[in-house]
């Protein structure tokens, strides 16, 4: 019996009409997804952006004998409560060192307290309404504005917000990413490399493989504790350092690495092993010369992911004892140090009103390393593709 | 002499009738088996290769021409359940002994691939690796001197001479079998296997190959591996007819077609099956 096209038609209505629903549905949950992005982005700039400004003051100092014993009494009293009280702990130690300051005055820009700063941005604030007075006249007279935050970047935490930077704890991420990197890099693109290139497919080479997946699906945490027992209680690693931080990230980007890898090394075409085995290539130079050309991009990327992995990782450095208060800049392996996620950490715990976009400015930073790290990855892979 | 008899005449002994008596022996096989895990897939192959001459393997699909050429450089050493048993004997040493090293054998028996398989490197560089690889050279100007030979010999330095930093995948696929040709002869192997070479070409670049391996016969012991009667009647000095993993008849290419010793041979020469 043959069917008219009308009929066909007509019972194809329904399949058209499931899957025009289908693709409305998919393209709903896109939708939501890419609000809950941009509600995300907005949230962290809106809140995020005014920690990138920072309200100074012009003050005079007048460099008199009081001000030796306190810095306060170099300043006018009734600025010398919105000023960053940092800076007037600086006074009596500058006078030390330079003596023949006494006796002269100076009139420079300042720091301004975090209450003055949040005033100033609109935020909520703790200043009284004679205080308010008087920042409302330095502004008039163009003596207090918000200025480009070189603080933020520039220095380590503090307790008080508004001296509060990142420095300290970028350096501290720069140097646990080294140690990450130097360990599970070669470590992980080695194991790999045995695996798939020179192991017999047996028994053991399989339950390592099955291991070494169950390890990348491990929550962080548990390499945080693992480097507890074993790095700093047993091998006596100094805690809060770098160097802990980083063999512990090691051990979780491990697998990760390894998988990547693999997963480059199986893409690399046989015919190109047979053609070097062909010509009378060792195994090892089949690998070197060939086939780990073929599949560096993919590693490159694959390790590049796994490092901003590590990067934003927090449960296991506050185990090793990297959520520490490091007011000082210092570029040591050993020493105790923070991490930029451990930094937000930190901050977010704090009660002051001025630390809230400090958080946000801190995870802005982080985000922008991320998306460098990740837009790297991208562009190497499209780079070093390659087609045979 | 009748046909359809038993044969060969004397088991374990090399089944070619008719040898020219100037062919000396290249490589000698004597009871070669080969087993995939559980599954037989050579059984029992007694055969003498010629030197400087073209040997054709024909036979249908799965009948171990493949497996037998890979016997021969030891690419089988790559899949790990492959089980060997038998003689393969080339200048009096025996190729799969333990002490025999497979690089060193590969050195001496190149091999160009059914799908042309060109590094991803220059022109070049797939030509002057293996000899820098293997010490063949050293001098800069020795290499390029090197190159231009392979390619000249493979045909093929006229069409690339001008591009030889361009990457060898950029070639068409006729070019790329006759450069991984240049590649294979440029370490200077006393055979070369080849395998199906010409599948996957057009019939231009066919005759083109086919015309070469006429060449090179002169310095090289060619085995190839065919699916082309045609082909193998028209390159081939010898041709062994391969079946279910056996040797079913191996003669000098004329006889071979012109009158098959075996009914199988008939059949298949005639295109009753395969």
């Amino acid at each position: 019996m043959s069917h008219s096209f009308d009929d066909i038609s007509a019972q194809l209505k329904k399949r058209h009409r499931q899957s025009s629903r289908l693709k409305w549905i998919s393209m709903g949950a896109l939708g939501l997804a890419g609000l809950f992005l941009v509600l995300f982005f907005a949230d962290m700039l809106s809140k995020g952006l005014p920690a990138f400004q920072q309200a100074q003051i012009q003050v005079q100092i007048d460099y008199n004998e009081d001000a030796q014993r306190m810095g306060r009494a170099a300043l006018d009293p009734e600025v010398s409560r919105l000023v960053s009280r940092t800076f007037e702990r600086l006074i009596p130690v500058r006078m030390r060192d330079n003596p023949e300051l006494l006796g002269t005055t100076e009139t420079r820009w300042v720091l301004a307290d975090s209450e003055v700063d949040q005033y100033l941005k609109g935020h909520r604030h703790t200043l009284s309404e004679s205080q308010q007075a008087t920042v409302d006249a330095l502004v008039e007279q163009d003596r207090a504005e918000l200025k480009f935050n070189t603080t933020f970047f520039a220095s380590g935490d503090s307790k008080m917000p508004e001296a509060a930077g990142i420095l300290a704890a970028a350096l501290g991420t720069v140097m646990t990413m080294l140690v990450t990197l130097s360990i599970a890099f070669p470590v992980g693109v080695m194991t790999a490399l045995y695996l798939e290139e020179f192991a017999p497919d047996n028994r053991l080479t399989q339950l390592i493989e099955i291991n070494i997946n169950n390890l990348a699906a491990i929550p962080s945490i548990l390499f945080g504790l693992l480097g507890l027992a074993i790095f700093i209680n047993f091998f006596g690693v100094p805690r809060s350092s770098p160097l802990v931080g980083g063999m512990t990230l090691a051990l979780m980007t491990l697998p990760v690495i390894i998988i990547a890898t693999r997963t480059a090394l199986r893409s690399v075409p046989d015919s190109i092993r047979h053609a070097a085995f062909g010509v009378g290539c060792s195994r090892w130079q089949v690998v070197r010369d060939h086939v780990l050309p073929l599949a560096m991009p993919g590693i490159m990327t694959g390790s590049i992911i796994g490092l901003a992995q590590a990067m934003g990782e927090t449960a296991p450095l506050i185990i090793v004892g990297m959520v520490a208060f490091i007011p000082d800049i210092g570029v040591s392996f050993t020493n105790a140090a923070t991490v930029l996620p451990a930094q937000v950490f930190t901050w977010a715990g704090e009660p002051d009103q001025a630390f809230v976009e400090k958080t946000a400015g801190g995870i802005l930073v982080l985000l922008a390393i991320l998306i460098f790290l990740n837009a790297t990855a991208v562009m190497l892979r499209r780079k070093f593709e390659r087609r045979w | 002499m009748p046909r359809h008899e038993s044969y060969p005449p004397e088991p374990g002994q090399p089944v070619t009738r008719n040898r020219e008596a100037n062919h000396e022996l290249s490589i000698r096989i004597r009871d070669l088996s080969l087993w995939y895990g559980e599954t037989q897939a050579l059984d029992k192959l007694n055969i003498d290769i010629y030197q400087k001459n073209v040997t054709a393997l024909i036979g249908p699909s799965g009948c171990g021409k493949s497996t037998f050429l890979r016997c021969l450089n030891r690419m089988n050493d790559l899949i790990p359940s492959v089980r060997i048993e038998g003689l393969v004997e080339m200048d009096g040493r025996d190729v799969n002994a333990a002490k025999m090293d497979e690089v060193a054998l590969r050195r001496r028996v190149g091999m160009v691939f059914q799908k042309p398989n060109p590094f991803p490197k220059s022109i070049f560089e797939n030509v002057a690796y293996a000899p820098r690889m293997h010490d063949l050279v050293s001098r800069k100007a020795e290499q390029d001197e090197l190159v231009e030979h392979a390619l000249r010999e493979a045909g093929l330095w006229n069409e690339v001479k001008d591009k030889l930093q361009q990457p060898g995948t950029s070639l068409s696929g006729g070019q790329q079998q006759r450069l991984c040709i240049a590649r294979a002869i440029a370490v200077q192997p006393d055979v070369i296997l080849m395998d199906e070479p010409t599948s996957a070409l057009d019939p231009i670049s066919t005759a083109t190959i086919e015309d070469l391996m006429d060449k090179l016969k002169q310095q090289f012991t060619i085995i190839t591996v065919t699916h082309n009667m045609q082909q193998a009647a028209r390159v081939a000095d010898y041709t062994a007819f391969f079946h279910l993993g056996e040797i079913i008849e191996y003669n000098d290419t004329k006889t071979m077609f012109a009158n098959p010793a075996t009914k199988k041979a008939e059949d298949y020469i005639t295109g009753r099956y395969g």
